[in-house]
């Protein structure tokens, strides 16, 4: 807020307008004032019951979602010094749908309270970990891109898996949630779910920026200034997990956001990490509250998966940053 | 009587299907398989004894069979066209869903198939029995059967209470509901009850978004026991906002295995939750 006040408020003000947005969109056609006086009385109306158990959950869960992914994309492509890095795309959140799907389908999830987003972050933790060991401290752009593409396909080949295992008849075709998400008819349960590990990883993630500005002078300089690459590197892994499991766990895995936000909020903060950090937090929730309003107009009904929407605007700038990465010469 | 003319109409048709084997149209077929859910419980209903060889896997599942006990000893198949072929029937059972490659292949390897009518609507039931019968050389008990059935429908028809409805919402997993023509839109009718889907404009299947579901506060939801293992499409079932509809002054009920195929046992569903609602009426 202190170092770009414009950026910070405009960003904010659309988190405020599309969160209202998000709340007054839906099938059930309440007027707008009616909504938000059903949603603030809570008493036990139908209106009531579609504003607080079905709309707010939803509308928050984008904002933290959103934001989680934000938030990590920004600080692993701060840490890598790689625009291409993203959870969705490298595999992060492709292996937190896995742990999802294996607490779900064992019964973990349902033996204890935290089962289901700790599979998740579990699953995440070992993603982030395997890539950043084999990008190396410099993230390399083919090495982060191929090991992603290896972790993507394995994690959805073994999340199809254990899914077709499952004596579910329906879970099988739930593969398409887990792999382009969803936040439809999701509950308060779910927000309370994601919320305390999620906490953990935004206050992980948001520490990191000192740390992010002094790495852009390169390994050597920031050990100068003081900065514990280790503890920096441990921070990131665990942020990053703690959010995108927390959020896959309950919403699927959805991709791009973690993209298209830092690359574009940038150019505004000059190019700062610690700046780009809550820029890209409030920027994903921008994002997220946009294509979950957007797959509500285009489809009421039905589950338009939010993926569908984040990568049809993200695919695009994912390949012309690719083209830019050969023009520089990886 | 017309009917009669129509098993006739079948037979001819099933006699043509044969193609190869002129043998076999000597007498009933003596090796049956089954291919689809619904004609599994039809020939289970049907058959002679020894007739009926094998019947899908799901046949034998108490939550989409009504008759799960009647299908143990049979082998199970999964409607794939190797094993069928490996059962060595005379007849294979097929409804109109089955994947056309699978009848045509079945046909392409000299077996004959039947493809038993779709059941709509509760006035189709005698039609798929007596085709069922037709098929399997059995039609005086199919004409028993389905003449019972129509009996026990126009008995039910005449005693549904035309008063007062209580408004009930089909809830199935990912929002699925039946709106009005629908075989359980027709057992919502005969058990007295009115179909909040059809107040909406929904024909057939649909889905119906939770908050509208909501919104249309509905005095009964009726949903299916959900399976084993976890899923996202059944989960909507237990959402706070589906579970507050079925709160204080409102009721749940099951739908089962007799609701999921028309045969005669859909008479039994409508009963029950006739029954069901009457006896626990607000």
């Amino acid at each position: 807020m202190r170092d770009h006040p414009v950026l910070m408020s405009v960003l904010l003000a659309l988190v405020i307008a599309l969160f209202a947005a998000s709340l007054l969109v839906g099938p059930a056609g309440i007027a707008p004032m009616q909504a938000l006086s059903a949603l603030l009385r809570g008493d036990g109306t139908a209106e009531a019951l579609v504003m607080r158990e079905i709309r707010l959950p939803r509308a928050l869960l984008a904002v933290m979602i959103g934001a989680s992914l934000g938030l990590a994309g920004a600080a692993m492509q701060g840490y890598l010094r790689n625009p291409l890095a993203e959870p969705g795309l490298i595999g992060v959140s492709g292996s937190a749908a896995l742990g999802a799907v294996i607490a779900l389908q064992t019964g973990l999830a349902a033996s204890f309270a935290l089962g289901l987003p700790l599979a998740a972050l579990t699953g995440a933790a070992l993603a982030v970990g395997l890539l950043l060991a084999l990008a190396g401290p410099r993230g390399g752009s083919l090495t982060l891109i191929l090991a992603g593409i290896a972790v993507s396909a394995l994690a959805g080949a073994l999340t199809a898996l254990v899914l077709n295992l499952s004596p579910n008849p329906f879970a099988a075709a739930e593969i398409v949630f887990w792999m382009m998400g969803s936040l439809v008819d999701r509950s308060m349960t779910h927000v309370w779910l994601a919320l305390p590990l999620m906490a953990v990883g935004w206050v992980l993630l948001a520490g990191l920026g000192r740390g992010l500005d002094a790495l852009t002078l390169g390994e050597d300089a920031a050990e100068t200034l003081g900065i514990p690459l280790g503890r920096l590197r441990l921070m990131l892994v665990a942020g990053t997990a703690c959010v995108v499991g927390a959020g896959t766990a309950v919403a699927g895995a959805i991709g791009f956001v973690g993209l298209v936000v830092p690359h574009i909020l940038r150019p505004f903060v000059g190019a700062r990490p610690s700046a780009l950090l809550p820029a890209s937090a409030l920027g994903g929730a921008v994002m997220l509250l946009a294509a979950d309003v957007a797959v509500r107009l285009v489809l009421p009904d039905r589950d338009l998966k939010l993926g569908v929407v984040t990568a049809l605007v993200g695919a695009p700038l994912f390949l012309h940053l690719i083209y830019r990465t050969r023009a520089e010469g990886l | 009587m017309g009917w009669r003319g129509g098993s006739e109409l079948i037979a001819a048709a099933l006699a043509l299907s044969l193609g190869v084997g002129g043998a076999a149209m000597a007498g009933p077929p003596e090796r049956v398989v089954s291919i689809n859910l619904c004609t599994d419980q039809f020939a289970l209903l049907l058959a002679a004894p020894g007739q009926l060889v094998s019947v899908t896997h799901v046949a034998a599942d108490p939550r989409v069979s009504a008759m799960a006990a009647a299908a143990e000893g049979l082998q199970l198949n999964r409607a794939h066209a190797e094993e069928v072929h490996a059962l060595a029937p005379d007849l294979v059972l097929a409804g109109p869903w089955t994947s056309g490659y699978t009848v045509a292949l079945l046909r392409r390897l000299g077996i004959a198939v039947a493809v038993i009518p779709d059941v709509r609507g509760l006035d189709d039931v005698p039609e798929a029995l007596r085709a069922t019968g037709a098929a399997l050389g059995r039609d005086a008990a199919a004409t028993a059967m389905a003449d019972t059935y129509a009996a026990d429908l126009a008995a039910l028809r005449t005693a549904a209470d035309a008063g007062r409805q209580p408004r009930a919402a089909i809830h199935n997993p990912n929002n699925y509901t039946s709106g009005a023509g629908s075989m359980a839109d027709q057992i919502l009718t005969l058990a007295g009850l009115a179909n909040v889907a059809a107040e909406v404009g929904i024909e057939g299947g649909g889905w119906l978004a939770l908050e509208s579901m909501v919104m249309l506060a509905p005095d009964l939801v009726i949903s299916a026991e959900p399976y084993p293992g976890a899923s996202r499409a059944e989960e909507v079932l237990r959402h706070p906002a589906a579970q507050a509809l079925a709160g204080p002054g409102r009721r749940a009920a099951l739908a089962d295995s007799d609701w999921v195929c028309g045969t005669p046992h859909v008479l039994r569903a409508a009963t029950r939750l006739r029954d069901a609602t009457a006896t626990a009426a607000p």
